[in-house]
């Protein structure tokens, strides 16, 4: 083992000094454990706004700066600064919530968040558009339901997540209750986080304020998550850290462990790519937490972290090799991982509408368009729901596809939620085409910073439009998975959907497709930087194809793959 | 562009034209702006000491001196009272002039001959730099002055219910204190050329009467020896507009527009803290609603100091047609005959003729007093002469060389239903476009000036006042000359409202700009404005302050300047640990030294 470890090419790792590592290490580094000048900046009334430097101190914190976009360059002309505002990412492990908890995000998201949830891909919630003097007490108002926002943005174990489908209820209890362990056992300690937002005194000590961290924390972000099958909601090849539950004779045994998943990548930057995970062994379920720490604790130690872009894991991975970062994992877990079990994985899409239960309870879930909890005008989704949890007894769960299910409920109180949701209208939501049921669209504009083009404002009438060419094409009840991103980082997991749009510029999107049902296969670049009207046309084509040449119970993207359809066509 | 064209008047011989000229082509911008101040101040020694005909005229005064004394804030009355300086001078007369500002009250005592120029400001007030003579003149150590002789010139607007109240206590007091009077009282409204022109002969021919004989020819300095600036309040220059837009953010509550104007060509020079003088139209749609009220035909003519012109161009450029003066009432009174106007008339009844005038514009009162067989003279003869607008203006030359940038919020409001506009505010908002051109002059404001030296300077503006501010940066970013400066900046909402926001945080990353404090007034939570930033900052403030700082007061004279002035007093009695009268002398004291400077409308 010793040769090995000397063999591996460390230039750009921990063990390299300060000054040849990335930027962001140094300000890591001299960040006094992720402080730097957050308490100042927030008092600051000069600016909506905080330094460079704190934006991204802030991140671990949860907390991200953003600007409304729409507005940008006319401000700059009125001599306005950006209109600041900032999203806060809530630390939801599993997407798991009580109704007392969707209260309170209600209400806050009401007095500070321009009324409105945001349901994200990882099963949590954002608020956007806080303001600056907001952040405290939207911080303050979570810790009153005992959530908080800890590492939900940042260089450091991100909210983990678990498969939301409550079917096998035992087993899926126990699977929510180990990623919630799993949380909170790999989040920095972050006492900066309770010094800045809950007021806490600091307390002078010699002990390491982060004693698996260090100053630097982590290369970049790292994303746990747990699947039960044959649920693959949570995407489980695309996490950093992947454990699929094992179920055994007498309940849970163990998870089978995959590694290295990651979707970012940069459309300018080929050393960049999206990765599906490895499988690479067992582990019994007592060796949980020992196993997340011995592969973060690999990361940490041999990430890039002199070239930013190349820090996932993912490329860590690729970079030193599959059978060196196993031999460093089992090494530190001291055994060998064992053999991987079979499992079977059939979708990564949600179930709608009542479902019942192995306990013998009732769940029922609400599709939500691109996870946006607002009111609009016929369609008071955030009166609903809150009308809902003032009756509800169970409790809510945040699903991978932006969705929600309202879990464990009696089936004596299933018609006081169906009267809740029909009184406003919204009872027949899981009624919506297939293809808008297996939907997914990041936030993009006008919020984020790193948008391109629209994802969550087009999807709507993007989808209306295949919606068109599928009923052209008889295709009207299959579902295919179709998931927008403003820009090429991913966050709707674009890169294993079977349709894929990921925006370049305005209206301009890269249009992928192929990608494996239940999250299995990456799909493929089908054409680059191209319009709505060609997006379509390629479409109904190859849709066209499908409806005529599939075989029987082949999906789209596998089919895609198969006839080789994806592949962007030569002029 | 020669000379010549700049100063029609000839007033140099041509022999000192050509040093002019040749000095001029060889200045750079910033040389000829140090030189027009040179001139300037050269100007005001000139006067204060006499001038250079003080020693040949002093055996001819009859051993008597005259004094001027003018009380000023935008200038005019300065202006008159140098002119005035000079005629006297001319006339053989021991003469010199001062800026009540500036005059030591105890001099009265020994004074013979004075003459008074003063204007009145808002509810019938000093101009703000000559407060503290008044209050000396006003107590119990004003000198008994038998044997003085003066006149007083009253500058005012007869908009305002206390018209020339600052002259009238000038003239009252002196009376009381034995002082004779040399010529009556004039009292001038905001068209105050003429009456002024016809008080100076007068006073200047009663003074010249009593020289024992005809002093000898004018020397050296005469009225024509000061060739105005070619470009004046009476003949502005046609400025164009380069930028003309909105700087408040989506959902303000405000209007807030940001004006650059071109002056390329003018000569007209400006120095931070001077205003811009724009003459304004007034809108079309209003004479249409004046002559639709009065039935009068847009063609009729009328007769204009002394010309001939219609009525529709008068109304729109000649005279003030919204708000009613009380003048104006007079006018109707007489017309009409009406008896709830002429009741309004009486001496006692200020307060409701006050609250009439704010409810009814002239549209107004000749709609509910309608006249039959109006003429045209009798509508105009009520109407007070279109006044031009005075803006601070937001820019200095040294950044923006032959710019002169404006902030300004169109006023708009409701009455009687209807819509109602600022004349010159809305015109800019309104019917203003890039490429116009607006006719302009500046209104130099002395009391309104950065400081020679290093002394750090404490800014205290709300909304549109924070326009001079601008300009103090600007000039202090381009010269690199300055000490520290402190902003107080308030306005409603933080996200729309702050003006200027990229600049001021440029300003204080580059350290042109040391501190600022804000005060939303509009934003969730308590109500907070510009004096609860002083109170939290207290201790600092006074500190600068004892460190000769000077402090600027910007912005409304109602809403602002009092709750700042109070704030200041509060705060150096509880940091001076003085009682309440000492902090008060020492603000005075602040005031008689040009450190607290005010600029409020």
């Amino acid at each position: 083992m010793t040769t090995q470890t000397a063999a591996v090419d460390r230039s750009t790792d921990l063990s390299q000094p300060l000054d040849r590592l990335g930027p962001d290490e140094r300000l890591k580094y001299n960040s006094d454990y992720l402080r730097g000048t957050i308490d100042h900046g927030l008092l600051d009334r000069i600016t909506g706004g905080v330094t460079f430097e704190d934006n991204k101190l802030m991140k671990f914190h949860g907390i991200y700066q953003q600007d409304d976009r729409d507005i940008r360059d006319e401000r700059r002309r009125q001599k306005l600064e950006p209109a600041y505002t900032f999203m806060v990412r809530v630390r939801l492990p599993g997407g798991v919530c009580t109704p007392e908890q969707w209260l309170k995000v209600d209400e806050l998201a009401r007095a500070h968040g321009g009324d409105s949830i945001r349901l994200t891909t990882r099963q949590t919630f954002q608020f956007h558009w806080v303001v600056k003097e907001d952040l405290k007490p939207t911080i303050q108002g979570l810790h009153d339901v005992l959530l908080d926002t800890i590492a939900a943005c940042g260089d450091d174990a991100r909210g983990v997540m678990c498969t939301a489908d409550p079917a096998d209820s035992a087993l899926h209890a126990e699977v929510a209750r180990l990623s919630r362990e799993m949380s909170a056992h790999v989040i920095p300690r972050a006492r900066a986080y309770h010094e800045i937002w809950y007021g806490k005194e600091r307390v002078a000590t010699s002990e390491e304020e982060e004693p698996f961290y260090g100053r630097t924390y982590l290369p970049r972000k790292f994303k746990i998550g747990f699947v039960v099958p044959p649920s693959n909601d949570i995407d489980v090849y695309t996490q950093d850290l992947g454990f699929i539950a094992i179920k055994g004779a007498d309940g849970l045994e163990g998870f089978n462990v995959a590694i290295g998943g990651g979707m970012g990548r940069s459309d300018q930057d080929p050393n960049t790519y999206a990765r599906l995970a490895n499988v690479v062994g067992f582990i019994p379920a007592d060796r949980l937490i020992a196993t997340a720490d011995a592969v973060m604790g690999v990361q940490r130690d041999y990430g890039n972290r002199a070239e930013r872009s190349r820090a996932r894991f993912k490329y860590t991975i690729d970079d030193k090799g599959l059978d060196f970062v196993v031999g460093e994992i089992e090494r530190r877990l001291g055994a060998p991982l064992e053999p991987a079990r079979p499992v079977l994985l059939t979708t990564n899409g949600d179930r709608f509408g009542w479902r019942s239960n192995d306990d013998g309870r009732l769940s029922y879930t609400l599709y939500i368009e691109s996870g946006r909890v607002a009111n609009r005008p016929g369609w008071p989704m955030m009166d609903a729901i809150r009308a809902v949890a003032k009756v509800h007894k169970g409790d809510f769960r945040l699903t991978p596809n932006q969705n929600l299910v309202l879990a464990g409920i009696a089936r004596e109180d299933r018609a006081a939620i169906e009267a809740v949701l029909a009184a406003h209208g919204l009872g027949e939501t899981d009624r919506a085409s297939a293809l808008r049921l297996s939907s997914i669209a990041c936030v993009a504009m006008p919020t984020c910073p790193l948008a391109m083009a629209e994802a969550e404002r087009y999807l709507p009438d993007f989808l209306g439009k295949v919606e068109a060419i599928l009923a052209r094409h008889g295709l009207e009840d299959d579902p295919i998975t179709v998931r927008l991103s403003g820009c090429p980082n991913g966050c709707s997991r674009p890169y294993v959907a079977e349709i894929a749009l990921t925006g370049r510029a305005p209206g301009k999107y890269n249009l992928w497709l192929g990608g494996g049902f239940h999250g299995e296969r990456l799909n493929a670049l089908a054409h680059e930087n191209i319009g709505e009207g060609r997006i379509l046309e390629i479409l109904d084509e190859a849709l066209g194809r499908y409806a005529r040449e599939r075989r029987g119970g082949e999906r789209f993207g596998d089919f895609i793959h198969r006839t080789g359809a994806a592949s962007p066509r030569v002029p | 562009m020669t000379a010549r064209e700049i100063f029609p008047d000839g007033a140099l011989t041509l022999e000192q034209w050509s040093h002019v000229e040749a000095l001029a082509g060889s200045l750079t911008a910033v040389q000829s702006r140090w030189l027009s101040g040179y001139f300037a101040g050269l100007d005001a020694g000139l006067l204060r000491s006499g001038g250079g005909t003080a020693p040949a005229s002093a055996p001819a005064s009859g051993g008597r001196t005259l004094t001027i004394l003018y009380g000023t804030e935008t200038g005019n009355s300065r202006d008159l009272g140098k002119a005035l300086a000079a005629e006297a001078a001319a006339r053989g007369l021991s003469v010199s002039a001062h800026d009540l500002a500036d005059y030591k009250p105890r001099s009265l005592k020994d004074e013979q001959d004075l003459l008074f120029i003063v204007s009145t400001y808002g509810e019938g007030d000093p101009p703000q730099p000559s407060v503290g003579f008044f209050e000396f003149l006003d107590g119990p150590r004003a000198p008994k002055l038998g044997g003085v002789r003066y006149s007083v010139l009253a500058l005012g607007d007869s908009t305002y219910e206390k018209y020339c109240e600052a002259g009238k206590r000038i003239d009252r007091r002196l009376e009381a204190l034995g002082a004779e009077r040399l010529h009556e009282r004039v009292d001038c409204d905001v068209d105050y050329e003429e009456p002024a022109s016809a008080w100076s002969r007068a006073v200047v021919d009663r003074l010249a009467a009593g020289l024992a004989e005809p002093a000898g020819p004018a020397t050296a300095i005469g009225p024509a020896a000061f060739p105005a600036a070619a470009f004046d309040k009476r003949n502005p220059f046609p400025a164009t507009v380069l930028e003309n837009i909105p700087i408040v953010g989506r959902h303000s509550s405000k209007e807030t527009r940001h004006v650059e104007l071109d002056l390329a060509g003018s000569g007209l020079a400006y120095e931070p803290g001077d205003a811009l003088g724009i003459v304004p139209a007034n809108d079309a749609a209003v004479v249409a609603r004046l002559l639709d009220a009065t039935g009068l035909a847009e063609t009729a003519s009328v007769s204009v100091k002394g010309e001939t012109v219609a009525l529709a161009e008068a109304l729109e450029s000649r005279f003030e047609i919204a708000i009613a003066s009380p003048r104006f009432l007079d006018q109707w009174a007489k017309l009409t005959g009406a008896a709830e106007l002429e009741a309004l008339r009486g001496e006692e009844r200020s307060a409701d003729r006050l609250a009439f005038l704010r409810g009814h514009h002239v549209v107004d009162i000749v709609r509910r007093f309608p006249v039959p067989g109006l003429d045209a003279e009798s509508l105009v003869a009520g109407l007070r002469p279109l006044q031009p607008r005075l803006y601070s203006i937001a820019s200095s030359l040294a950044a923006v060389p032959d710019e002169a940038h404006l902030t300004l919020a169109p006023v708009r409001y409701l009455l009687h239903s209807e819509d109602r506009r600022g004349v010159a505010s809305s015109q800019l908002a309104d019917r203003t476009v890039m490429g116009d051109s607006l006719p302009v002059y500046v209104q130099h404001n002395p009391h309104f000036s950065l400081p020679r030296d290093d002394k750090p300077i404490v800014m205290i503006g709300a909304g549109t006042g924070v326009a001079p501010y601008r300009g103090f940066l600007q000039e202090r970013e381009a010269t690199g000359r300055g000490g520290r400066s402190w902003l107080f900046f308030g306005e409603r909402n933080f996200r729309s409202d702050f003006l200027y926001q990229t600049e001021w945080q440029a300003w204080l990353k580059a350290g042109t700009l040391d501190r600022m404090d804000v005060a939303f007034s509009r934003d969730a939570g308590a109500k907070v404005y510009v004096q609860h930033r002083m109170l939290e900052q207290a201790k600092d403030l006074y500190a600068w302050l004892e460190e000769g700082a000077h402090l600027y007061v910007c912005g409304d004279s109602a809403a602002l300047a009092p709750d700042v002035h109070e704030t200041l007093i509060r705060i150096v009695a509880e940091q001076g640990a003085r009682d309440r009268e000492a902090a008060e002398d020492y603000v005075r004291q602040l005031t008689a030294d040009h450190r607290y400077q005010r600029d409020v409308y």
